[in-house]
């Protein structure tokens, strides 16, 4: 290498050094241009996919297929909707997705608040951290295999008819069916009511506890009238994870409910795939859409989005 | 202990005993039916074996969903890392009008059911005319995997001192040095749980897949199909192992990454 190149790179790399320093001090001085290059990548992916995509399956959902030719007719009616309105099957299928949505999320409540008083007020340190990593390990084990498992304990010739034999009650015959739905999505979400209920527990300040035994109340008195109160944004928090996940949820239904066990996910479901109805399998999507926008709404007045 | 009784304490344990058992035996029970040696899945099994782990790892099938499964996890959480971090760090360094939106819209695809992602994705693809490919696989994925790195790196981000940033300024490093140095070191270990956590995500993800795969079978839909027709289940329990394994390691990897955050509890819901 010469004398004269080893110049030359040196000026190079000095000149894109001075170069480098300029444009970095520019983007220093004038924040808004670095906050604008930062920002539109990750802003142009979901205004142009994913609020483009939400747009369009609004829209779609006021569209229609054409009977004969299987394609979607671009012309405005409310024709998708007065058929899941009118229809008895598409009202039963709503009002078992809700109501399955509802008695799950008042059954993770039930189980939950006891749990976690426990786990957040009177356990020890130690213990409190193992009940954490226990909560969590559901949490992040793959869904579908725990809906499976579900699916092996509760079959006629499983581990819970096994049992339920030896200790002489006989068997039950609860497999596919809503039963079996409710029992798998209360401990699907399980979790999800736990860890914010918990949070509202430590949160408590143990002065209140105190004056409120001070002031004569037995214990079950302070829970049910200074405790409860107080953690139920976080069971309200918790409850918009559990209704919101059942109300979408399409996988449970088909692996472990039976044949009359149909979700809306389900008929949203085989209406994309199997019948190829977009615009009808928008429109009934639109139901657990504005079914959870009013219940966000209601959480929110409740002070839930605090507790999150 | 205020103001609780012992019994009612004693109480409290067994019910919280109960609750432990009831989530963590569903877990060790699938894990067990692994190496059930029959091909029937009843219970007792009639005994234990690892004969079907070879037949496992050669099933084409399979092995194609899994190398399908692992690059949409792959680039799904590339993309994630890189776009969730740009968001992290203009929302935290820049206070700016709509501020408040942007962090809403990133959190929207996980509060959201997984059906309106999927079914809009899927309208969208169909209105444009976009084959489902595993291009659209991994749209799907990268965005709801962009808000876990974002949740994460913002929250490291909160708790780093700018202080730092300043003193590197004012001995003369410039922007992209002070970045490369001083920045990315701090948040480096929250990006990588970050990104493990979107891996762990995109590989077990199931509802949005289904509407932007078509043909195609990742490894949950694999799993998916063969359960519900009843198809090749002593294979499908050593694959659902491998996916237990293959979640857990890098979600407790990212635990032992991000000790000082906390980030894996999963405030706005994991899926």
């Amino acid at each position: 290498m010469t004398a004269a190149t080893r110049a030359d790179i040196a000026a190079g790399g000095s000149g894109f050094r001075s170069a480098r320093r300029r444009v970095s001090a520019a983007l220093f001085r004038r924040g808004w241009l670095r906050a604008t290059l930062l920002l539109s990548p990750p802003g142009a992916w979901f205004v142009l996919i994913y609020l483009a995509a939400l747009a369009i399956l609004f829209v779609s959902a006021f569209w229609t297929v054409d009977a004969f030719t299987g394609n979607v007719v671009h012309s405005w009616t409310l024709e998708n909707f007065k058929t899941i309105v009118t229809s008895p099957t598409y009202r039963t299928i709503a009002a078992r997705t809700i109501g399955i949505a509802a008695a799950v999320t008042v059954t993770d409540a039930l189980l939950a608040i006891p749990f976690a008083y426990f786990a957040a007020r009177l356990a020890p340190r130690r213990l409190q951290t193992i009940l954490f990593v226990i909560v969590l390990v559901p949490l992040w084990t793959s869904y579908l295999v725990r809906v499976y498992s579900w699916r092996l304990i509760l079959a006629q010739n499983g581990i819970l008819n096994w049992t339920l034999d030896k200790i002489g009650l006989g068997s039950v015959n609860i497999a596919y069916s809503n039963w079996a739905m409710w029992i798998v999505f209360s401990y699907l979400w399980l979790p999800f009511m736990i860890l914010p209920v918990w949070v509202a527990f430590e949160r408590v300040p143990g002065s209140l506890l105190e004056a409120s035994a001070d002031l004569g109340a037995r214990g079950a008195t302070t829970f049910r009238r200074v405790l409860l109160p107080l953690v139920l944004p976080g069971v309200v928090a918790g409850s918009i994870f559990t209704f919101s996940l059942t109300l979408g949820d399409f996988i449970t239904p088909t692996l472990v409910g039976g044949a009359g066990s149909d979700f809306i996910g389900n008929v949203v479901y085989s209406n994309v795939g199997i019948a190829n109805n977009v615009p009808f399998a928008a429109a009934f999507a639109t139901i657990p859409l504005l079914v959870m926008g009013v219940y966000l709404l209601l959480a929110r007045r409740m002070g839930a989005f605090e507790a999150l | 202990m205020e103001g609780t009784t012992r019994l009612s304490r004693v109480v409290l344990a067994v019910w919280c005993a109960l609750i432990v058992l009831f989530l963590l035996f569903p877990i060790a029970l699938i894990v067990l039916y692994a190496f059930n040696s029959s091909n029937v899945q009843s219970w007792p099994l009639p005994g234990l074996s690892t004969k079907w782990f070879s037949s496992t790892f050669s099933n084409a099938e399979m092995r194609s969903a899994l190398w399908l499964s692992v690059r949409a996890a792959l680039i799904a959480t590339t993309i994630a890392i890189v776009l969730g971090s740009m968001a992290a760090f203009a929302v935290h360094r820049f206070r700016f009008f709509g501020r408040e939106t942007v962090s809403f819209l990133l959190v929207l695809p996980l509060a959201l059911p997984g059906i309106i992602t999927g079914m809009a994705l899927n309208s969208f693809f169909s209105w444009g005319g976009v084959a489902l490919s595993l291009t659209t696989i991994v749209i799907g994925h990268a965005t709801f995997c962009i808000v876990t790195v974002y949740n994460n790196a913002l929250a490291r981000l909160r708790r780093t001192q700018t202080s730092l940033v300043e003193a590197s300024m004012d001995l003369g490093a410039d922007g992209w040095q002070t970045f490369r140095h001083v920045t990315l070191p701090m948040v480096a270990t929250a990006l990588v749980a970050g990104g493990l956590l979107a891996f762990a995500l995109s590989f077990d993800e199931v509802i949005v897949t289904t509407f932007t795969a078509g043909a195609q079978n990742t490894l949950p839909l694999w799993i998916f199909g063969n359960i519900r027709l009843g198809q090749q289940l002593p294979q499908v329990n050593v694959v659902v192992l491998m996916v237990i394994v293959v979640t857990i390691v890098p979600v407790t990897l990212a635990q032992r990454l991000t000790r000082d955050t906390g980030v894996l509890r999963p405030t706005a819901g994991a899926r």
